[in-house]
């Protein structure tokens, strides 16, 4: 069976994970700009004399399409590499997949990773 | 002389300049050589007046979001073009030509004739209608920043041709057209336009944006203000920088000559910017803890429209005071409207109006030398001159603001009556771009991150939230 690990992290931590992951051996990875808010629900900033709430704070998406046996690794392995301490580190999520698909060969399955 | 220049260092090097400056008048040119230097450098300031264009356009464009840059960019060359010719077709004549009206308050001289003529004299007519119609153009530029992100073209289009074509004629012939303003005993003073330029755009703007309400989402439902942030700082900083420099072209080119007198203009001109500048800086980054790029930015353009009537009048020591006070007076005008609900993005009204009725009327404290305009030295309350001066600038500004405010306010509403002001709700939502000018200002490639619209629908919905 698949995962897929999907975590979002803080932009400036993309560079330490990424070389985490490719230490860790990952075969591939999708990195999207997000933006999104946690707990604390965005923060507020001054423009031009007037306040502004930045409710949806940038954050970088990261997916990895994994083997069943690699997935706890693969997450710790984000887990200290983007890990500061202070809020607004990420959340890391993880859930099966029925199908993938590798679209030059038409390799399916782990094959497909 | 020489040395003293190379040894005294920069102060000293200044002192030099500005001293040495009367006594190079009695170097006198053959006539034919002082016309063509003369109609030369009205000619280079009047480009450089132009090229402010450019930098209006920028600062508006990177002050505002990028689902309008076309809009804004589109409105900065329409009401450039529309302006001048409106001003060649009515307004011009109306302003310097003959034909009086109601005893002269307005003309009644139609188009440009007589820009042809060749004299071998003074400034060319045609030198002096390309260099006044470039200060048209900037009269009518001021009002699109105040207005963005939420005009519709067509409506916007119409009113630069009616400003240009009408209201700041109007105000031309009262001064510099030599009407009334400049009859009364005290005459007025104004010398490169910080009300008759510079606050007719302003006021105007501040009735553009009084009559189409804030943009969507700039008031929270508490009715406390919410910035929009605009969406290039380094456009707003290049912008800044190009008004600086035409400025240049502004002020020292009002002398209308090749002169000694020129330099003297561009020193204050270019001390008034930089003490703007800083002193907004200063008084922002202590009321909120940051210093804000846009309003350093804002501050120096403050600097300069202050300094733009007295330029001529006053002492080089007071040109960066009177441009530190217009760059602390934007900072608390650029607050005091947006309390007022007035929205004006770009903050054209406290940069254009504000700080140029306060430097229109700091000539009645520090005119030193007759500008041409006084007709006579020491007319500043600092220097002797007592409160005749003051009592001039007043009425000029007071009319000045009833004038254009009443004209401008009425040309709004009758746009509004017949082809309407504002866009609808969601075309403000969407963007004027692609609504208003069939494409997006920055293409919708997939190929390049950044330009998905998935972002600037996101910005709405917290617009509007
Ligand atoms: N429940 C959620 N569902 C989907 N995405 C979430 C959720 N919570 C957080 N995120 C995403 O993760 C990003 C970072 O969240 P954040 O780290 O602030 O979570 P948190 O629970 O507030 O933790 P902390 O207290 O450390 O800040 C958010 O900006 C958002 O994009
Ligand atoms: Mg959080």
């Amino acid at each position: 069976m698949l995962q897929l690990v999907t975590a979002v992290i803080q932009p400036r931590r993309l560079e330490t994970v990424k070389d985490a992951l490719k230490d860790a051996g990952v075969a591939g990875m999708t990195v999207t700009e997000a933006r999104g808010f946690g707990r604390q629900g965005g923060h507020t900033e001054t423009y031009r004399g007037a306040e502004y709430e930045v409710e949806f704070v940038p954050k970088v998406k990261i997916e990895i399409l994994c083997g069943d046996e690699d997935a706890d690794r693969i997450a710790d392995a984000i887990v200290s590499a983007a890990r500061s301490g202070e809020i607004g580190d990420g959340k890391i999520w993880v859930a099966p997949v029925s199908r993938a698909i590798r679209i030059r060969t038409g390799e399916v399955g782990t094959e497909a990773v | 002389m020489k040395r003293k220049l190379l040894t005294g260092g920069v102060l000293g090097a200044v002192l030099v300049v500005v001293m040495a400056s009367p006594a190079l008048a009695q170097e006198e040119l053959a006539p034919a050589s002082q016309f063509v230097l003369d109609n030369l450098w009205i000619f280079i300031a009047g480009v450089l007046v132009y090229f402010m264009q450019a930098g209006f356009a920028l600062v508006e464009a990177g002050l505002t979001r990028s689902k309008n840059v076309s809009n804004i960019m589109m409105k900065n060359l329409m009401d450039m073009s529309a302006g001048v010719l409106a001003f060649a077709l009515v307004g011009f004549g109306i302003a310097f030509g003959g034909g009086e009206l109601l005893g002269g308050w307005f003309g009644f001289d139609i188009g440009i004739a007589g820009v042809e003529q060749t004299t071998g004299d003074g400034l060319l007519p045609s030198t002096f209608f390309f260099f006044q119609a470039a200060f048209a153009a900037t009269a009518a530029t001021i009002v699109s920043g105040a207005m963005a992100e939420r005009t519709k073209f067509r409506s916007y289009f119409v009113y630069s041709f009616f400003i240009t074509a009408l209201i700041y004629p109007v105000v031309l012939r009262w001064t510099w057209g030599g009407g009334w303003l400049a009859q009364l005993e005290f005459p007025f003073s104004d010398f490169a336009g910080s009300t008759i330029v510079h606050a007719t755009g302003g006021w105007a703007a501040m009735m553009g944006a009084i009559i189409l309400g804030p943009r969507l989402g700039r008031y929270g439902k508490d009715g406390r203000p919410r910035a929009i942030p605009g969406h290039s700082i380094p456009f707003v900083v290049l912008g800044v920088m190009i008004l600086f420099i035409g400025w240049f072209g502004f002020n020292p080119g009002s002398e209308l000559a090749a002169n000694v007198f020129v330099m003297q203009i561009a020193l204050k001109t270019l001390l008034a910017a930089t003490a703007g500048s800083v002193a907004a800086m200063i008084l922002n980054w202590s009321l909120d803890g940051k210093p804000d790029v846009s309003i350093a930015a804002n501050g120096l353009l403050a600097g300069l429209v202050a300094i733009t009537a007295p330029v001529g009048a006053v002492e080089t020591w007071a040109a960066p005071v009177i441009g530190a006070i217009g760059g602390l007076i934007v900072v608390f005008s650029v607050r005091l409207f947006d309390r007022l609900k007035v929205d004006d993005p770009v903050g054209a009204i406290s940069v254009h109006a504000v700080a140029g009725t306060f430097g229109t009327l700091s000539i009645a404290l520090f005119a030193r030398y007759d500008d041409a305009f006084l007709g006579r030295e020491n007319a500043g309350l600092f220097y002797g001159g007592g409160l005749d001066q003051l009592g001039t600038q007043l009425l000029f500004v007071i009319v000045h603001f009833i004038f254009v405010t009443t004209t401008a306010g009425a040309l709004f509403l009758a746009i509004r009556a017949t082809l309407g002001l504002r866009v609808s709700e969601e075309e403000e939502l969407i963007g004027l771009d692609v609504m208003e000018h069939g494409s997006p200002g920055y293409g919708h490639d997939p190929g390049i991150p950044g330009t998905s619209s998935v972002g600037a629908e996101s910005s709405d919905r917290l617009a509007r939230s």
